[in-house]
């Protein structure tokens, strides 16, 4: 075995013609993976040098004048309050229309609703956010006043409510519409993709059609479902202009219904053109919060995909 | 816990496609009844309309009657969801639900329409069911493990479990070796030659000789060309159509001549 024969091998040399792309292929995905990587990694690295400023600083020149911590964690909450109402009212909701469409509606219809569905992706924020600030707001201004004589004792619904109705829960559900295609359009398409065989599988055994949903539509899409979810919240947790736009914000409060709250996206955008020292490394500072809590986002769904690997049916 | 299926001038449709046309057949309870022809000649399109499987197709409709112990299938008001509850099906490829452990796989059918069943009861039906379907030995103690892990035979097996864990009156099976090793085959052959002492069963199979093995009886079906209906040619006892069929195309088919 170990003798070297010259090439006489006619396996050896032969075929090298397929090769050439071969090669040019993998090193070109090889090199967007990579690129991926240098763009986080020098996002990260930005943020980390101009954040650093920040950390070094006397705690009473901060903003606030008691530390960082003490001035981002109002709007870390903020933030997380409302993407989590973006995510409780358009993660149901996206469900919902996304099953219609893949399941219930006559599919001419369901074709027509979805593309529906992807142009309100389309709209650009700041007309969200107008429209939030101009229509939405006064509306629902009514309902806060009615929720606060009537729902009050619940802490987060606690008056006085604001009379421009531009609160933390009007921000939250012009996210929500903001979110809702996204969830809608990826959950759709996985809920397609359920292989017939499983939902043939349900109905033979004599499921109704929701049945059949809960037994073999749903399970497949579950991870499909946290990663639309997920995808989402990354999309309300970012979201900059709508919040700014329909927000008056302040300082926190419990209450979703008074002014008051703010989001870090928000906080960068209306503070930023006007910085500079040591308030603009503050506010980097906090992008780079709200990068920290993105990526453990992902991770921690990320997780919640995995641990049900076995059961996924991708084994 | 046994019907028997009186299928009168039966015609399959999809949208203004005639399928199958005019099909008269008789399964008798506690039988076997195979149903043999080529590719494409409305074998498994036939099969599905016993149990209104068929209406998963938009478009998918009959002419004709299926009775059910004298109850036709496709009368107004006879909900599809009952037919199926009754009449179970296994299908060609296995498909236990891949998120479900071997456990609530076979009780997948048991808990619909919201039942209740207590631990004990659900337990002994588990045991009971995969008996029946001759792999509790084999998974008695990996209960609680996904089905998606056993193997193909096993998971055709669990599937079988899981059709007659809801004491079904029919169980028709769909081509249901055709992705499996001759040893899981022949697990499966054995098993539904058990099967026949309770149930009523109907079986479209690609295998001759797997029609000859399992059967009573056996339906030749044929196509006279692409795009023509497919037509029950003969039916009768299985060692009639094997051994001295009446139609020179059944001959030509069991022979090997042709499909």
């Amino acid at each position: 075995m170990s003798t070297k024969t010259v090439s006489t091998n006619a396996l050896r040399n032969a075929g090298s013609s397929g090769q050439s792309g071969d090669k040019i292929f993998s090193t070109a995905s090889l090199l967007a993976g990579c690129l991926i990587l240098a763009v986080l990694f020098s996002v990260a690295i930005f943020l980390l040098g101009q954040a650093l400023p920040t950390f070094a600083a006397d705690p009473a020149d901060i903003s606030g004048g008691n530390g960082f911590f003490s001035y981002i964690w109002p709007i870390v909450i903020g933030t997380v309050i409302a993407a989590t109402i973006a995510l409780i009212l358009a993660t149901p909701v996206g469900i919902g229309v996304a099953l219609f469409i893949s399941h219930y509606a006559p599919r001419r219809l369901a074709q027509g609703f979805g593309y529906l569905i992807d142009l309100l992706a389309a709209i650009p924020s700041v007309v969200y956010g107008a429209w939030g600030y101009a229509v939405l707001a006064p509306q629902l201004a009514l309902a806060y006043n009615w929720l606060a004589t009537n729902l009050g004792w619940i802490p987060i619904f606690e008056g006085p409510a604001s009379n421009t109705g531009r609160t933390m829960l009007t921000a939250g559900i012009v996210l929500a519409v903001m979110v809702l295609p996204i969830i809608t359009s990826l959950s759709r398409e996985i809920f397609l993709q359920t292989p017939k065989l499983h939902e043939e599988a349900s109905l033979a055994l004599g499921a109704t059609r929701w049945e059949m949903i809960k037994m073999s539509v749903l399970p497949f899409a579950r991870p499909g479902i946290i990663s639309a979810a997920m995808l989402g919240l990354g999309r309300a947790l970012g979201e900059t202009m709508a919040v700014a736009l329909v927000l008056s914000g302040g300082a926190l409060t419990a209450s979703l219904i008074q002014t008051g709250n703010q989001t870090i996206a928000a906080e960068i955008a209306l503070n930023f053109p006007e910085a500079f020292g040591l308030r603009l490394s503050e506010l980097i500072a906090a992008g780079l919060v709200l990068f920290v809590i993105t990526l453990a986002v992902n991770v921690i769904a990320r997780w919640i995909i995995s641990r049900h690997k076995e059961f996924s049916g991708a084994n | 816990m046994s019907k028997r299926i009186d299928v009168k001038d039966l015609n399959v449709y999809y949208s203004k496609f005639l399928a199958v046309e005019d099909v008269n057949v008789t399964i008798e309870a506690r039988s076997v009844t195979a149903f043999i022809g080529p590719s494409g000649c409305g074998k498994s399109t036939f099969l599905r309309t016993l149990n209104r499987m068929h209406e998963v197709i938009p478009g998918a409709r009959v002419e004709g009657e299926v009775l059910l112990d004298g109850d036709d299938l496709y009368d107004d008001g006879v909900d599809p969801v009952h037919v199926r509850s009754q009449i179970g099906m296994v299908f060609q490829r296995p498909n236990p639900f891949p998120t479900m452990s071997i456990r609530d796989n076979v009780l997948a059918g048991v808990k619909l329409n919201s039942k209740r069943i207590s631990k004990s009861d659900a337990d002994a039906l588990v045991e009971k069911s995969l008996r029946g379907a001759n792999l509790w030995n084999e998974v008695k103690d990996r209960l609680a493990r996904p089905g998606s892990g056993l193997s193909g035979g096993q998971q055709q097996r669990l599937c079988i479990a899981r059709a007659i864990a809801v004491s079904p009156e029919v169980i028709l099976m769909d081509e249901p070796c055709s992705a499996l090793d001759p040893i899981s085959t022949l697990a499966i052959e054995d098993l539904i030659n058990e099967l026949k002492n309770d149930y009523t069963v109907a079986i479209v199979t690609h295998n001759m000789q797997q029609a000859a093995r399992v059967s009573d009886k056996t339906a030749f079906f044929n196509i006279a060309a692409t795009g023509k209906p497919g037509k029950l040619i003969e039916f009768g006892p299985t060692t009639d159509i094997f051994n001295n069929p009446k139609e020179k195309s059944t001959e030509d088919y069991v022979s090997g001549r042709f499909g």
